[in-house]
């Protein structure tokens, strides 16, 4: 059955990838997207037999790198860790899937882009079922190359292969650790597979080892390189210019890629991870310091943003941020927890968004747009559920896992642990605010678009709104449901040892404990955003044109995103061209073929031009220069003769 | 079949076409067409023995094997053949990629098709004879004399500057060989016998290694080709053909590597390990700089050659780790780089033969009108960048590992080739392939046709087979590498034991220095 799950979407791959223009567009649709469902249907049913029953598996399909010691196999994983993701990954991917039906009906290259989708969807579920580093190494990298060829898939677009392309590269700079981290634990454990590196762990938590002539840590280091692996792909701050670039893929795939799974594949790594990461505190104080500086940071970022696809994609990178926080303070739980809910309501919002994009005619710029709330109710609905999801109102899923998350910085006990909650409630406000003006400036208010635009705002159809409605249904209920087991009483019989808690770690049980403030400040924090989101926006209009204007340095430091493109074209890029130029044309050219084989045939030319020269042809030149012999070699013989 | 005869026959079965086509008489057009078929079932028939080789290989031994020994010039000098894990590998790449030399150059080539297919099949019988060579004349005189058809075949079937690139090819070659007949010569007088499996059990003298080591060096290093001794490949690249390309990147540069793991480690093992750290030097250095270099290029062919020497950086440096990883990672990548940068050659190759040009700029937007050409491009591309699941991955990755093992430095800058690698791969895809199709010399441009398809198709296979289930290749090599690495740590472990490796080469250089 496991192999089921995740084989079947490589075959609609291969179906839709090769015969597609055979089997024709309709063919395609039915064929991934009924591949995946029956996939979801078989996550959903192993589900409870993992978590709550208890069954875990490795299932062994072949073997594949086997070098000296050095061994991978291609092997499946099955445990609670997996389960949730096996869930998360194929329920929305196969949402995605029917909403894209409706949403690329117009697209011509539709058999390419649900190949690429499934392609994606194998590749993810490699990743999660990942016995060793090297599968879940391929998953990674599988990952990154659908999330290229979707994000570039309207290859026209100058902006979107610049985008494809940052957003592979950007990826690698993680991998650049990844694969060192990979290295670290081969080279000092033997191994990688999960099993056997985890349980070495325990007996290297004091060892040091030589790394760049330093003697380091040795489980800090691992746990830091496979982290930076984690950034890259999770887009936390430094690694994250990717993620906003990325939206110029087609809307399913951002709810797909950029929101709900892939970019959510470094929380996964981090929580599989646990039996390393729990030995180093000091990895995870940077976890810690990483994910709530990336939570406040994006939020700040998504309140000025005028594109809806960038606000949630910040939005994303913000809820991101939560989930390492709450790994760094080692609630691997209520990160696994948040990723859970998230991936229902963020799919909601980015698939509610695609539909907002659908009915205005392709325009994505929220400052064309409101006043449609009651042109298209459906969606509306649908938007207001993933807002109220997103901004923890009570009840709904974002409230149960954002909450754990927040109150296990409280209770957590690394030193960036109060920074780490004090930067979450604000970022709460921050989410809040800039989620409430999204809604508002896309739905209320006056029409700000042309009459043209508002004649033909329509709703979606029915194979758009149905996955949307799925979704809400999450996002309302997924936190409700089950908040006891994934951070609850009930939480240790659900995750089993899917997920190690050193001797130490009593954050989950602590997270119940905590003073009555914590508990409330977030619901505050939202109440109060989303009632100044109002006045900015609803109220008084005019106040948020005012500050832009008064405010403008710190209104650009924030449109332009901390200038982060800026300087890493100023630092990395540029010159990368730059010394790229300098070692062809001086180094190779004029040094090493100057030097080389350019200068020694010109020199030799020289010599033979000389040697002809010598050669006029006038009897005096040869007596001269038989003379100077004559002088030369007489010289020679008196001074040796000294001797 | 009898297998004492075999690897003659395939050596020398290419050399046999090559007669026949001399032999060719008609009109020209008559000529050229049998010239081309009689050529393809050559190779074919070729690489259909050395199938037949690698399925009687015995993976299970170290020893030489179809070992066939018979008196050459003298009693010393034999004519000796045979295969190990190790280079059986290097005769099957060379017989897989000729037919699709020959497919390539089925149309492009119209002037002189005889000269042509006769130089590539003797060109195939001196690069085979190199991989089965048991002796060290043999060997050099397969290793230079494969020089000669090259040079003809980029200086005579070549681009504009032909004859540059030719006498570049030629002078760098040149000045190691020298280095290396001189070696040769010294080893003969120093052990008696110029037998290659005798001559790895000889211990030379640790003095002795150091300068026998580095002669051997500066020919390898020439043709595999290390930083800095690159700059005739990306001119030679360039200017040859497009089968000329494929056979420049697909089997002579790895011949280079293929002498280090034949030569240098078990031969010179304690100057291996003293000169290991000049080597990882290089080899990063080949990395980072020529990853920079090719993200400018403008020339198609130029990039891909760049990358090519960044890549056999990662096989250098796998290789003089002496550990199980580095070598059979660097084996692998040179296999796995073997059909992967032919196969982008060939790419390179189909649409110069549309356009005629390799400038970067006059494409963009081709996967318009040529789907099939930009699936099989991306195929390559990735492997090129080492993702896994495709071919590429393996090797590097496991080059990385034995770096690691040896020092985390290299290890640290040689992975920052995989995302220099990524950029220029990425870029150079994106400006051919993708964008919008408005040059006006594109706009009838069509997608691969059958043949191109059948020379590709092989090719796609190997790349995505190997990426998943590498495990027939490690099977074959194991062995062989587990022999080669033993003999390598005991011979160090020996000199380590007769005093410091380090004070004996300077004990060395003292001698001369004062003599």
């Amino acid at each position: 059955m496991y192999s089921a799950i995740v084989f079947l979407p490589l075959l609609g791959f291969l179906i839709a990838g090769i015969f597609g223009r055979v089997i024709g567009v309709r063919a395609s649709q039915i064929v991934t997207s009924g591949l995946l469902v029956v996939s979801a249907v078989l996550s959903i049913i192993a589900f409870p037999q993992v978590t709550f029953g208890g069954v875990t598996d490795q299932i062994h399909v072949m073997t594949w790198i086997d070098s000296g010691s050095f061994e991978a196999d291609w092997r499946l994983r099955i445990d609670a860790l997996t389960a949730v993701m096996l869930v998360v990954v194929t329920s929305v991917s196969a949402l995605v899937h029917i909403y894209s039906i409706g949403y690329m009906s117009h697209d011509e290259h539709q058999p390419r882009f649900f190949a690429y989708l499934s392609l994606f969807t194998f590749a993810m579920l490699m990743l999660v079922t990942a016995d060793n580093f090297i599968q879940l190494f391929f998953g990674w990298e599988g990952v990154g190359l659908a999330s290229y060829l979707l994000i570039g898939f309207w290859y026209k677009k100058p902006s979107a292969n610049a985008a494809a392309i940052k957003a592979f590269v950007v990826n690698r700079v993680g991998d650049f650790g990844l694969i060192l981290g990979i290295a670290t634990i081969f080279l000092t454990i033997g191994s990688v597979e999960f099993n056997t590196v985890f349980e070495a762990i325990p007996h290297l938590e004091t060892r040091t080892f030589l790394f760049l002539g330093y003697e380091v840590p040795l489980v800090t280091t691992i746990c830091l390189l496979l982290f930076m692996g984690a950034m890259g792909k999770s887009a936390q701050f430094m690694l994250h210019t990717w993620l906003p670039d990325a939206m110029e893929g087609p809307t399913p795939v951002s709810a797909l890629i950029h929101a709900a799974t892939m970019v959510t594949a470094g929380v996964f790594l981090v929580a599989r991870c646990s039996p390393i990461f729990e030995f180093s505190p000091t990895a995870l104080t940077v976890v810690t310091f990483i994910g709530a500086t990336t939570a406040i940071f994006a939020a700040t970022v998504g309140l000025v943003q005028n594109d809806i696809k960038r606000v949630i994609a910040y939005s994303t990178c913000s809820q991101l941020g939560y989930m390492f926080a709450a790994l760094g303070v080692g609630a691997y739980e209520a990160a696994m927890f948040h990723l859970f809910t998230h991936a229902f309501f963020k799919a909601l919002l980015f698939l509610g968004s695609g539909s907002v994009i659908h009915a205005m005619g392709g325009e994505q710029d929220m400052r064309k747009m409101g006043g449609i709330a009651k042109l298209i109710p459906a969606t509306w609905v649908m938007m207001l559920i993933g807002t109220l999801a997103l901004t923890g109102f009570p009840m709904f899923a974002g409230y149960f896992s954002k909450d754990a998350i927040i109150e296990a910085t409280f209770a957590g006990h690394n030193p960036m642990h109060m920074y780490a909650f004090t930067m979450l409630v604000i970022a709460a406000f921050l989410t809040s605010f800039y989620s409430w003006r999204l809604m508002f400036m896309t739905f209320h208010g006056a029409p700000r678009a042309d009459h043209h635009t508002m004649e033909h705002v329509h709703e979606s159809p029915l194979v758009m709104l149905i996955p949307l409605v799925i979704l809400a249904v999450g996002a309302v209920g997924a936190g409700y449901v089950f908040a006891p087991y994934f951070v609850g009483e009930m939480h240790e019989a659900f995750w089993l040892d899917a997920i190690f808690r050193g001797a130490n770690n009593h954050v989950m049980h602590d997270l119940h404990n905590v003073p009555s403030w914590v508990v409330y400040s977030p619901f505050a924090m939202m109440v109060f955003g989303a009632g100044l989101s109002w006045l900015f926006y609803i109220a008084w209009p005019h106040i948020p044109r005012e500050l832009a204007r008064t405010q403008a340095p710190l209104y650009n430091f924030l449109l332009n995103k901390w200038y982060f493109d800026e300087l890493y074209d100023f630092i990395f890029v540029r010159p990368a061209f730059w010394i790229g130029r300098i070692l062809w044309k001086q180094g190779d050219g004029r040094i090493i073929d100057g030097l080389g084989p350019d200068g020694v045939s010109a020199r030799v030319l020289d010599i033979t031009r000389g040697v002809v020269r010598l050669q006029t042809g006038y009897v005096y030149h040869y007596a001269f220069a038989m003379l100077l012999g004559v002088a030369g070699l007489a010289t020679y013989f008196m001074l040796g003769g000294v001797h | 079949m009898a297998d004492g005869y075999i690897l003659s026959l395939i050596t020398f079965l290419p050399a046999v076409g090559a007669a026949l086509i001399l032999i060719l008489r008609g009109d020209e057009g008559a000529v050229a067409r049998n010239a081309r078929w009689i050529a393809l079932w050559t190779t074919v028939i070729t690489f259909a023995l050395s199938l037949y080789v690698l399925f009687h290989f015995d993976p299970s031994t170290a020893n030489f094997q179809f070992v066939q020994k018979t008196d050459w010039l003298g009693g010393t000098i034999s004519y000796h053949m045979g295969v190990d894990g190790i280079s059986v590998m290097f005769v099957v790449l060379t017989t897989f990629l000729m037919p699709a030399c020959i497919l390539a150059s089925w149309e492009s080539i119209t002037t002189r098709v005889r000269e042509y297919m006769i130089a590539f099949l003797i060109l195939e019988t001196l690069m085979i004879g190199v991989f089965c060579s048991l002796d060290l004349v043999l060997f050099y005189f397969f290793f230079e004399a494969g020089l000669i058809p090259m040079f003809l075949i980029i200086g005579i079937w070549g681009g504009a500057r032909r004859i540059y690139a030719s006498f570049k090819l030629f002078l760098y070659t040149l000045l190691g060989s020298v280095l290396m007949l001189i070696a040769i010569m010294a080893m003969y007088w120093h052990a008696g016998t110029t037998d290659i499996p005798t001559l790895m059990d000889h211990p030379f003298p640790a003095g002795m290694q150091t300068w026998l080591w580095l002669a051997f060096f500066a020919s390898f290093a020439v043709k595999m080709p290390m930083w800095p001794v690159h700059t005739w490949l990306p001119d030679a690249h360039v200017e040859a053909p497009t089968a000329g390309s494929v056979i420049l990147a697909g089997i002579l540069l790895k011949m280079g590597g293929y002498g280090f793991l034949r030569f240098s480690l078990p031969m010179f093992p304690v100057a291996s390990a003293d000169f290991a750290p000049l080597v990882f030097t290089l080899s990063v250095i080949a990395i980072i700089y020529t990853s920079l270099v090719a993200l400018v290029q403008e020339d198609m062919k130029k990039l891909i050659a760049y990358s090519s020497v960044a890549h056999m950086g990662f096989v250098t440096m796998g290789i003089f780790t002496g550990t199980t990883q580095g070598i059979e990672g660097g084996i692998f990548q040179m296999l796995s780089h073997g059909w992967v940068s032919a196969a982008l050659f060939l790419c390179v190759g189909v649409i110069y033969d549309r356009i005629h040009t390799r400038e970067i700029s006059a494409y963009g937007g081709l996967v318009e009108r040529m789907p099939f050409y930009a699936v099989a491009l991306m195929i390559f591309t990735m492997a090129n960048v080492g993702l896994p699941g495709t071919s590429g991955f393996v090797g590097e990755f496991l080059t990385l590992i034995g770096a690691f093992k040896a020092n985390t430095w290299v290890a640290a800058l040689a992975a920052t080739g995989v995302i220099l690698s990524a950029a220029y791969a990425l870029f150079l895809y994106r400006r051919v392939i993708f964008g919008v199709l408005d040059k006006e010399k594109l706009k009838n441009i069509l997608d691969l046709n059958r043949r191109e398809m059948i020379t590709l198709a092989p090719l796609v296979v190997a790349t995505i087979l190997f990426g998943i289930y590498p495990a027939p290749i490690f099977n074959i090599m194991a062995v062989s590498v587990e022999h080669l690495i033993s003999n390598y740590a005991a011979a160090i472990a020996a000199s380590d034991a007769a005093g410091s490796a380090g004070n004996a080469a300077l004990e060395a250089l003292r001698q001369i220095a004062t003599r």
